[in-house]
């Protein structure tokens, strides 16, 4: 299978089938590693990286390749991976895509990215992501956009002069925007991400690569730059349904230095994949067949119903009668937790530091040069809602909402419903500039099908299942029980070998 | 609801981010489309429900009360914008 692969097809690999490869000594991690640093480099007009590490990738593969002969290869050796600029990387710049925290170098390693290395990984750098991950689009970044390595048939989108793209480019999602396009244009062999309100799956559709966003709990936030508390999660983004399953284990995982992260065992993920799902319940949500949903998306959505229906799963419809109000309970409880966790950026104790007349003009002038138009937004909208008079009025009632919105899921689990399919996102990718110029609200929209999820805690996987009349990709989403995230890998492999793969063919970035 | 001029500079302070008068408009009109876009939750009958507070029903875990780390005052302060000595250092604060 891998016989006479030249050295730049490596990438095309899967996780799964980079990882037997090793093993089988049909290359070396060194080679592997090397194929990758190479792609990275040809793919800079993308703006998925916003640091390469090649010296640390290859110190890393050198010492894979001697466990790898040494037998002692751990379930992730040598396979070189993107890590979100979201997670602290010890000795290893680490941003958030904000200005405000400057050259912020962490002296600690983020507890997910200490168990990738712990069992083999290889680090190729940091991947763009939306500003502290508050977007949809990966434009917030003050890194600039990243490009989907999609374009629309008939684009204008090429390489053009000096290493530039040119046309209208397609967003990738976000806010884990770097992490979906560096996945789909072969730039790592998957990802970590992570997922506020649909920042894992969203990306995910938009380009055609598999992202599962696991139970509250089920990884360690330690080490992750904070948005959100109580609804961010980690989790990989990857190539297909079996390379996340492989990711996940290796993410999750009980951390004493988070308290919500839970003391359950981790399963392997991957004996999960290729199950029978003969006998599942699959509830279809009768309220996210929203009023002028995209008619593509409802057909992608029927065809899904009828592949798990034909993989000998139970269809039923299901109600959540509380779904609309997700978003903009979301959009009270996000920012309000958003506006707590950014009191850190002062400019004292890392990043950057504008001066004033006393400490309060300093942090003010520090804040307002640090942080962009969306994070300011958000921190004020946090601060507002939170402010003596109002937290009632919105905190607290939005939190009730969120308690309805929990107990939505739990009485249809109790009904004997397995698992949730719903659309992924209400279209497919769009073009830069085209949303949110004028209404922050229009963007917000982009996650109307993933933020129930988090605000009830769920697990949760986007699957790409299909492309649109533009050729796009598009994603199908399945909710699950709490920590069943192997009835979703179970699920979404039905799917995937139901639609089939959708790689990016031509490299036409580079 | 809906914010006037004068409750977006004072949310801004609040926020210690520093607003030009000039931007104070736009701003205005962003904040209230989101706070126009929330107001739908006024419709949901909340009376008797318990507002969330973990989306998982945990115990809370206490870790053990004894000293596991530390003696790393300049990795803290490495990263500061200005330090001195393993002190952080912020423009004058008492007169």
């Amino acid at each position: 299978m891998f016989s006479d692969i030249p050295v730049t097809d490596l990438t095309r690999l899967t996780l799964t089938e980079a990882r037997d490869g090793l093993k089988a000594k049909q290359f070396s991690a060194t080679e592997l590693t090397k194929a990758h640093i190479a792609a990275v480099e040809q793919a800079r007009a993308l703006n998925a990286y916003v640091l390469e590490t090649p010296e640390h990738a290859l110190k890393q593969a050198a010492a894979s390749d001697e466990r790898l002969a040494k037998g002692e290869a751990g379930p992730l050796e040598g396979l070189p991976l993107g890590i979100k600029d979201l997670f602290a990387t010890k000795g290893v710049r680490t941003t958030a895509c904000s200005r405000i925290l400057g050259n912020f170098v962490p002296p600690y390693e983020s507890t997910v990215s200490s168990q990738l290395w712990r069992d083999g990984a290889v680090m190729l750098g940091k991947l763009n992501n939306d500003e502290f991950a508050m977007g949809s689009s990966n434009e917030t970044s003050a890194f600039g956009p990243v490009v989907n390595p999609w374009r629309r048939q008939g684009s204008n989108v090429g390489a053009g002069a000096a290493g530039a793209i040119e046309g209208n480019h397609l967003v990738p999602g976000g806010s884990s925007g770097g992490s979906a396009a560096a996945v789909a244009a072969h730039l790592c062999l998957a990802a970590t991400a992570t997922d506020t309100g649909g920042s894992i799956r969203q990306p995910a559709a938009f380009t055609g690569t598999v992202g599962i966003k696991p139970t509250y709990g089920r990884c360690s936030r330690w080490g992750i730059v904070a948005f959100a508390s109580s609804l961010d999660q980690a989790g990989p983004i990857g190539k297909t349904v079996r390379d996340t399953a492989v990711m996940l284990r290796s993410m999750a995982g009980h951390d004493p230095k988070d308290t919500t992260s839970v003391d359950m065992t981790v399963p392997d993920y991957e004996a999960s994949v290729g199950r029978s799902v003969k006998g599942m319940r699959i509830g279809i949500p009768k309220e996210y067949r929203l009023e002028g949903l995209n008619a593509e998306i409802d057909a992608l959505w029927q065809q899904g119903i009828d592949w798990l229906r034909a993989a000998g799963a139970e269809i039923v419809e299901i109600s959540l009668p509380h779904s609309k109000y997700a978003l903009p309970a979301y959009y009270i409880v996000a920012p309000a937790e958003a506006s707590s966790n950014l009191a850190r950026y002062d400019g004292v104790r890392y990043g950057l530091r504008e001066q004033g007349r006393d400490i309060i003009e300093m942090y003010e002038k520090t804040r307002a040069a640090g942080f962009g138009a969306e994070v300011k937004r958000r921190i004020m909208i946090g601060t507002y809602v939170l402010s003596s008079g109002y937290y009632d009025a919105y905190y607290l009632r939005a939190q009730k909402v969120r308690t309805l919105i929990k107990r939505d899921f739990e009485a249809v689990y109790d009904q004997g419903i397995d698992a949730v399919l719903t659309p992924a996102t209400p279209s497919s990718a769009f073009g830069i500039g085209e949303k949110g110029s004028a209404d922050p609200v229009e963007m917000y929209l982009n996650d109307v099908f993933t933020v129930t999820v988090n605000m009830a805690g769920l697990p949760g996987i986007a699957v790409p299942a299909g492309l649109d009349s533009q050729g796009l990709p598009l994603g199908l989403q399945l909710i699950g029980r709490p920590f069943d995230e192997e009835t979703l890998f179970s699920l979404g492999q039905v799917i995937e070998e139901a639609a089939g793969r959708f790689p990016v063919g031509e490299r036409w970035w580079a | 609801m809906s914010v006037d001029a004068a409750t977006v500079k004072r949310v801004a302070h609040l926020s210690r981010i520093a607003v030009d008068d000039a931007d104070v408009p736009k701003l205005q009109g962003e904040l209230n489309a989101i706070l126009g876009f929330v107001e739908q939750l006024n419709e949901v009958n909340v009376s008797g429900v318990e507002p969330m507070t973990s989306v998982t029903p945990m115990v809370m875990k206490k870790r053990q009360d004894i000293v596991n780390d530390g003696e790393i005052a300049s990795e803290i302060v490495a990263n500061a914008p200005a330090s001195e000595d393993d002190y952080f250092m912020v423009p004058k604060v008492i007169e």
